[in-house]
């Protein structure tokens, strides 16, 4: 343990503001989701109104189920991508095209989203193909999967390779060397991989909005066509619903990572 | 993989187990291993030592075959090894980092390899059961490596690699993450396990007393060469060069000119210490620059000049200009009138010692010729 | 041949998926952009000619390919609306990032400085709110910001303003809703080079003489400078193309490039002239793209 330095109370003060600065506007939200006054901002007393309105808004709810649907499969298609990405660049050494392919991982990390979602939708457009779920899970895909290879990555660049060697020293070839040892200990870091695919395609607007087509919005273009004629209560709710949602996995990734460090290594980042 | 049930045929102890030949490896421009050729007779504890970096690691792995060397041959029985896969060869390794499997057991871990060679889930049990007691770690089967001492865990990576009864088992620095006293108690372990199962073991060292402790042959590496194959003793007492003498061990170095030869004796002017008197080496020396080495505690140290024997030969008048008190022993550096320095190593043998020499005390240093070594400069 | 090479090769194989995924729909969409952007606008369907038909055969594929412009380029070069976007976005990223530093450097520095336990729940803190939607927390903002929002309540009662003050459709606003969601990006990658960062370092400074300001501006900061141009750069890209932050927080009067990019495409139904202007966004990019990802790799590739 480190011990306190003379700068210690401007690190905590500047700690405390930040996270205070993180979390008040989200707690606020979430409290005025249970507002029963039409008023975003008099409040009636609590009531699961608003959830009720939700429940009842047909549009909405098809929205979600869009939104979840195409979540859990860009997110399982990223995980199993992204890992296979992550295998062959931190186990792969030189190979031809290894800085294209770095580059085309990394690049839709901080790409500007207009740009991923204009060329997406430009290319489904030459190749014809018809927009809805399937435009945005591929889209969805193509973004997520990058995460899940920096998050993999990171993880296979902590192991120590010796484990590898040992497990190739007692009589596993190099493919049954991986499914025995490497396998089961990025497992949570593709867990975590995947959960972060899952709540940044939930997350999405703008590449859904390019990708998809009439008829199939997601979740996040019908929150923002609404966010843009102003506030309405009934968005708190879903915020809040989605809040609790995305609270869920990250209960269930910290679990993974928690394993994972139960195991004598640190949790990747991210 | 007839191996994994130790059924191969093992050459009778003494007869040569593994052959190598000529082997060398090149990283880019590097010559980590560059023509080594040795020997490992079964059932002997073999040592490389070495400074590091000096291709030891390379050659146990190129052994292990996580490296394949580049020229030469690696003869298993009468089998090349030398392109053959890890997981295809009758050689286990214990590594330096242990290795074990973070999210196995400890029971898990050892019956790892059995697994792959498809052993009988009741024979696994019994062997795994037999492993345990052979390292001593009765009840801990069910834990995970994190929760096991570093000692422990020593023994796991142990008992991991002899599971799957090597013919030859390789040790990377299997106790430098140990502390001290741990890491004597796990040598003697270790010895009296190897005879008993009367296997052969290959450890790579970088500390020259672990080697010398545990190894009935020490093979000295430096640069990617094999300087030296021997015995401790001989290792200690007869080093091949001038580089060996100082790697292994204190030495006193005189460095001089070869003057004439008397009988069986060498005499030497040297820079340091003026005439010295050598006993004929071994092997005959060739060049006229020539280094006198003596082992500090072949060094004696007098009030007065001894008198007898050979009388005035080899006796260096001085001054202590040093004294190192190790417990054990006392090691006194002595500045010579002729310019040169001495150390001498005394061992403690009275818990008072009222004869012990103090500093710029006026003394003799004397050696026998016989415990001199002439080395090439 | 290694251990490594042992294993390299299997490994190789498992690229070919990702590799070909990425091929088709990341890095060849960029072709369909840049031919897009070089065709005019046509009220059909796909808006934009010529079109290429392969089936048409070879005389028709030359004459599309003489059809082809460089006017929407020229366009945007000479419209001032479009130079007013582009300079608007570079100054918005610029501004905000160096926000961004000036505040999550001091939250960095603080968890780094925790007991390692509380690091780990710190960390988890500053990631979770980057786990929840992003609109939603723009959403957030706008409940407390909007005219009879909590803050003002909060300012009126206090009696600190008279009347509510408009804080809606203000580049504070947008200011406020970038720093806000992009403040987890940039705190992580100067945590994590300062948490890396060997404690006996800055005692060995303070040991030496120094004075604890000293002490950071000579050993601290510079040692976390890889930290600040990854969070730097992992902030200033994506915000120069934001569209959703500026679009429902700052006023309408001058846009951002994302935001004309986005007008361009969905409402005038302009495809060449959105693709033009992603492809120059791309290039202004382009040297701080490269930059992101050579550090990138220099940090998860290293052994």
């Amino acid at each position: 343990m480190r011990k306190s330095s003379r700068l210690s109370r401007f690190n905590i003060a500047s700690l405390a503001l930040g996270l205070a600065f993180l979390y008040l506007p989200i707690l606020i939200l979430v409290i005025y989701s249970f507002n029963d006054s039409r008023l975003v901002t008099v409040w009636g007393g609590w009531s699961l109104r608003w959830y009720r309105e939700f429940f009842n808004d047909r549009a909405m709810i098809e929205a979600a189920w869009m939104s979840l649907r195409v979540a859990v499969c860009s997110a399982t298609i990223a995980a199993l991508l992204g890992t296979l990405a992550a295998v062959a660049l931190s186990r792969g050494e030189r190979f031809r095209g290894r800085t294209l392919f770095s580059g085309m991982l990394y690049a839709p990390l901080v790409m500007p989203e207009v740009i991923t979602g204009l060329s997406l939708l430009l290319l489904f457009v030459a190749l014809n193909a018809e927009r809805g779920f399937w435009t945005v899970t591929i889209a969805h895909t193509t973004l997520t999967m990058c995460f899940v290879a920096v998050v993999v990555q990171s993880r296979l660049g902590s192991l120590d390779r010796s484990l590898e060697e040992a497990a190739m020293d007692l009589g596993c070839d190099p493919v049954r060397a991986f499914v025995a040892v490497t396998l089961p200990l990025i497992a949570p870091a593709i867990v975590a991989g995947w959960m972060l695919a899952f709540t940044l395609s939930l997350d999405d607007l703008v590449i859904a909005s390019f990708t998809t087509g009439p008829g199939s919005a997601t979740l996040p273009i019908r929150i923002y066509s609404e966010v843009r004629l102003g506030v309405k209560p009934e968005i708190n709710a879903i915020c809040t619903l989605v809040i609790a949602l995305i609270a869920v996995v990250i209960v269930i990734a910290s679990l993974a990572s928690k394993l994972s460090s139960s195991r004598g290594e640190s949790a990747a980042p991210l | 993989m007839a191996h994994a049930a130790g059924g191969e045929a093992h050459p009778a102890a003494g007869q040569p187990l593994l052959r190598i030949e000529g082997v060398a490896k090149t990283f880019g421009t590097f010559r980590a291993v560059d023509g080594v050729s040795l020997d490992i007779k079964a059932g002997e504890f073999f040592a490389l030592l070495g400074p590091s970096g000096c291709g030891k690691t390379t050659l146990l792995r190129m052994l292990a075959g996580f490296e394949a060397p580049d020229e030469g041959r690696i003869l298993l029985g009468d089998k090349d090894i030398a392109q053959a896969l890890p997981h295809e060869r009758p050689i286990n390794m214990m590594f330096q980092s242990y290795a074990l499997f973070p999210h196995l057991s400890v029971r898990d871990n050892i019956a790892f390899g059995l697994k792959r060679a498809g052993m009988a889930r009741a024979d696994i049990a019994t062997r795994v059961a037999e492993m345990v007691a052979l390292v001593k770690l009765e009840g801990l089967e069910k834990r995970k490596p994190d929760q096991l001492s570093g000692g422990q865990r020593q023994r796991v990576a142990l008992a991991r690699a002899l599971a799957r009864r090597p013919q030859l088992l390789l040790l990377d620095e299997p106790l430098a993450a140990l502390d001290k006293k741990l890491r004597e108690s796990t040598q003697a372990e270790l010895m009296d396990l190897q005879r008993r199962l009367g296997m052969t073991f290959i450890i790579v060292t970088h500390d020259q007393e672990e080697a010398m402790t545990m190894a009935s042959r020490i093979g000295v590496m430096n640069a990617g060469r094999l300087d030296q194959v021997a015995t401790p003793r001989e290792l200690y007492e007869a080093p091949r060069s001038r580089w060996i003498a100082e790697f292994v061990g204190d030495i006193n170095l005189f460095d001089g000119e070869f003057k004439l030869r008397d009988g069986h004796r060498l005499v030497i002017a040297t820079d340091g210490a003026g005439t010295l008197v050598a006993a004929e080496p071994r092997e005959p020396v060739g060049a006229t620059k020539l280094s006198v080495a003596v082992r500090p505690e072949k060094v004696k140290l007098s009030r007065r000049a001894p008198v007898g024997e050979g009388s005035a030969i080899n006796q260096l008048d001085g001054v202590i200009a040093d004294i190192c008190y190790l417990g054990g022993s006392t090691t006194y550096k002595v500045k010579l009138g002729t310019g040169g320095m001495v150390q001498s190593s005394v061992t403690n043998s009275a818990r008072l010692d009222v004869d012990a020499y103090s500093l710029n005390q006026q003394v003799v240093a004397w050696f026998s010729p016989d415990d001199c070594m002439v080395l090439d400069r | 041949m290694s251990a490594r090479r042992i294993f390299a090769r299997p490994a190789r194989f498992a690229a070919i998926a990702p590799y070909l995924w990425m091929a088709l729909f990341f890095l060849v969409p960029f072709g369909f952009v840049l031919k897009i952007s070089l065709s005019q606008t046509a009220i059909a369907q796909p808006p934009y000619l010529p079109v290429f038909d392969l089936a048409a055969g070879w005389t028709a594929l030359k004459a599309a390919f003489a059809a082809l412009s460089i006017d929407n380029f020229k366009l945007l070069v000479s419209d001032e609306l479009y130079v007013f976007a582009y300079v608007r976005s570079l100054t918005v990223a610029a501004t905000a990032t160096a926000l961004l530093l000036l505040i999550g450097y001091p939250i960095a520095y603080g968890m780094a400085r925790l007991p390692k336990r509380w690091q780990a729940v710190a960390m988890v803190l500053v990631i979770v709110p980057f786990w929840t939607s992003f609109l939603i927390r723009i959403y957030a903002w706008i409940n407390i910001l909007q005219h009879d929002g909590l803050l003002n309540q909060i300012l009126l009662a206090l009696h600190l303003v008279n009347q509510p003050v408009v804080w809606l459709s203000t580049d504070s606003a947008m200011y406020l809703g970038i720093v806000y969601s992009y403040l987890p990006f940039m705190i992580l990658p100067l945590y994590a080079t300062l948490a890396k960062m060997e404690p006996a370092l800055e005692e060995a400074a303070a040991d030496l003489g120094a004075p604890p300001l000293q002490v950071f501006w000579l050993v601290t900061f510079p040692l976390s400078l890889p930290g600040v141009g990854a969070g730097v750069l992992l902030c200033f890209i994506p915000i120069v193309g934001e569209f959703v932050i500026p679009d429902l927080l700052a006023g309408s009067n001058s846009l951002m490039i994302g935001q004309t990019l986005w007008l361009e495409f969905f409402t005038n139904k302009d495809w060449p002239v959105a693709s033009a202007a992603a492809i120059v966004l791309l290039i202004v990019l382009l040297a701080p793209l490269l930059l992101y990802e050579r550090l990138q790799r220099r940090q998860l590739e290293k052994r």
